[in-house]
């Protein structure tokens, strides 16, 4: 009679050889349905570059909300003398006065976080949770703070932020608004979303 | 029975057990005696959910499904299309009547200790449902590309940028863009009707499946299974079919859906909590509208997400809130290990049990209500005690089942 035994051996051996090549399979079939909900070629496209025109923007305006660089609401502001006076009066109340936080570019990294002391550019979207603050430029006493400087007021859960985007200590946005890459082609163009001679 | 039908019943269960099913299931599967009110939800729940699936499927015929095409293609359904109007309100009326009956069901569970043992899987299977509801929930919220919708739907995929390192980056994979746009839209569409309903079906049946397994708990928590007759039938047992098909579950759904088309057809938007204000308005990525709140059934949870705003071993408030609001949905799931009592039921557990599920309760209500309004400083403290109390009644659970004295469990369903 034949022996009908099974060979355990060669089993085991079948069935570990069957399964680390069939978990190799899984992870190479993941990849496709993992790597098509990254940014697809148009998406990034449409998140290339942009150019503003702010020649005609006045001290104290903003430009903006733009749907301009990546589809994010974009904030131009041209601050006023007076504003960039009282800029870093009352650093006390800023969680991150001196931008340690990398929200900006290294060319950002400044007493009024931009290139020209009075344009600001910023990613017009809060730090919290993503909402798209107001812009409240007037020195007056606002509902939501009585000695309120100027700045960016998030209605969704009150982060406030000054007039260099800088965040107030003691709200829910735990940083800066971010600055994004930015630079003049001239001095009535500005490019954003690219920095000064990258391809 | 016809000698023909009964001809033709033979060749098919010769083929397909459908005899044998329909009695394994319906006419000889055995429920306890002694349900009450709240066993109607799960029947319930499950009516809803054929309801949103052919209301959904329905709705796809007219929906466009783009960023462009979204929002006029809702009021085409609305204005344009016969009975458009109809299926879309049967099926938003339908979103907050699931959520409505699954939190009753989930109660239910939580008083008469049904996640207790063997019922685990069933309790497990049904947190999977919760977390699938929410998400389909979610998903669907999206697609009528209202304002509100918009930012509500930046704000929780927002949530996932607060992982720390990795956060930024899955944000933008979750989009698959830098914002909430069309390609959004598009992949939340083929979650919301393909394959989250896929799974919620498989969950459903799984999770009746474990429960016929088993069998059914009761308000008294009594085992009927200890007491057979001499077929092997429970005692205090009765067949599910007739009796509670017809003469329990029927009428409860009539009752049920007299008060779905009282919403449906009067009270559509349900003063604004079914169907939000700025939702008719079109998704603006440039402008926040005021207040941004979630549906009233993510309400508890998004106050306590909010409630956390202290930063914690050197990382971000917001981490944290997201961390609680996670485990605020997932930790009933470990109910079944958290419950140290000899008891089942409320009934019989013990003064501890009482007061903390009284609590638990009211303090659930108080965070769904603050979740629907702007948060102020007060609010926020409420919040955070409410917070408390709700994990309070979780991870406590251990002590106070163990220590409180119990009242003795009849053996027989008291009559
Ligand atoms: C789509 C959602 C759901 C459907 C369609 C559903 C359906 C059902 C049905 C038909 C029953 C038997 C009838 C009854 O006891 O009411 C049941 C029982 C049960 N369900 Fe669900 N369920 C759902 C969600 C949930 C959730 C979210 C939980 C809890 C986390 C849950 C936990 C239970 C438990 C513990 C039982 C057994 C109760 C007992 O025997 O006392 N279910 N479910």
């Amino acid at each position: 009679m034949r022996e009908r035994s099974a060979n355990t051996r060669r089993r085991n051996f079948l069935i570990g050889a069957t399964s680390v090549v069939g978990a190799a399979g899984v992870v190479g079939a993941a990849v496709p349905f993992v790597g098509s909900w990254n940014p697809s070629a148009r998406a990034l496209a449409a998140g290339a570059p942009i150019k503003l025109d702010i020649s005609k923007l006045a001290p104290g305006e903003i430009l903006g909300p733009l749907r301009a660089w990546r589809d994010r609401p974009i904030f131009v502001v041209k601050r006023s003398e007076e504003m960039l006076m009282k800029l870093n009066s009352r650093n006390d109340r800023l969680a991150d006065p001196d931008s340690s936080r990398p929200q900006q570019p290294e060319y950002a990294k400044n007493e009024t976080r931009s290139i020209r002391p009075d344009i600001l550019v910023l990613e017009g979207l809060c730090t919290h949770l993503g909402c798209s603050p107001q812009f409240k430029p007037v020195v007056k006493p606002e509902q939501f703070d009585t000695e309120w400087l100027g700045g960016f007021f998030c209605a969704c859960h009150g982060s406030k932020f000054d007039l260099a985007g800088r965040v107030y200590s003691g709200v829910p946005a735990p940083s800066n608004l971010k600055v994004p890459p930015h630079y003049y082609e001239s001095d009535a163009v500005i490019v954003i979303g690219k920095e000064e001679g990258v391809v | 029975m016809s000698a023909a039908f009964k001809n033709f019943m033979d060749w098919i269960d010769a083929r397909l057990p459908v005899t044998e099913t329909f009695e394994k299931h319906m006419s000889k599967y055995y429920a306890p005696k002694n349900f009450n009110f709240w066993y109607f939800f799960g029947v319930l729940a499950t009516v809803v959910l054929v309801s949103q699936l052919f209301t959904g499927i329905w709705l796809t015929m007219s929906y466009v499904p783009t960023a462009e095409g979204a929002f006029a293609s809702v009021e085409y359904i609305m204005r344009d299309v016969d009975y458009g109007w109809m299926l879309r309100y049967m099926h938003s009326t339908g979103a907050s009547a699931f959520f409505f009956v699954v939190y009753l069901h989930m109660f239910r569970g939580m008083a008469y200790g049904s996640y207790q043992k063997p019922r685990e899987l069933i309790w497990l299977l049904g947190m999977l449902l919760f977390v699938a509801l929410m998400a389909e929930g979610f998903f669907g919220y999206l697609l009528p590309w209202g304002n509100l919708a918009y930012w509500a739907g930046q704000v929780i995929v927002s949530l996932a940028g607060a992982i720390p390192f990795v956060g930024e980056d899955l944000a933008v994979w979750v989009r698959g863009d830098f914002n909430i746009s069309g390609i959004t839209l598009n992949r939340f569409f083929a979650l919301h009707v393909v394959l989250l309903p896929l799974v919620l079906i498989v969950l459903v049946f799984l999770h009746i499946l474990a429960l016929h397994e088993v069998g059914s708990n009761n308000p008294d928590g009594v085992d009927i299974k200890k007491h057979l007759d001499e077929d092997g039938t429970p005692l205090d047992g009765i067949p599910f079919h007739p009796y509670y098909t017809i003469g329990h579950d029927l009428p409860a759904i009539v009752a049920f859906l007299f008060f779905f088309c009282i919403v449906m057809f009067f009270y559509p938007e349900g003063g604004g909590y079914l169907i939000e204000r700025p939702n008719y308005e079109p998704a603006n990525p440039l402008k926040t509208p005021e207040l941004i709140v979630p549906v009233w059934y993510y309400t508890p949870f998004y106050s306590m997400l909010r409630a956390v705003t202290f930063p914690l071993f050197g990382v971000d408030a917001k981490f944290w809130g997201l961390v609680v609001m996670a485990g605020a949905i997932v930790i009933p799931a470990v109910l079944p290990w958290l419950d140290r009592s000899p008891v089942k039921s409320i009934r019989y557990k013990g003064l501890g049990s009482k007061i903390f599920l009284a609590v638990f309760i009211v303090a659930f209500f108080i965070l769904g209500y603050l979740g629907t309004k702007h948060p102020t400083a007060e609010r926020t403290l409420i919040a955070q005690i409410c917070t408390a109390i709700y994990f309070g009644y979780f991870l406590l659970m251990p002590w106070y089942t163990q220590v409180e004295k119990t009242k003795p469990v009849p053996e027989r369903v008291p009559s």
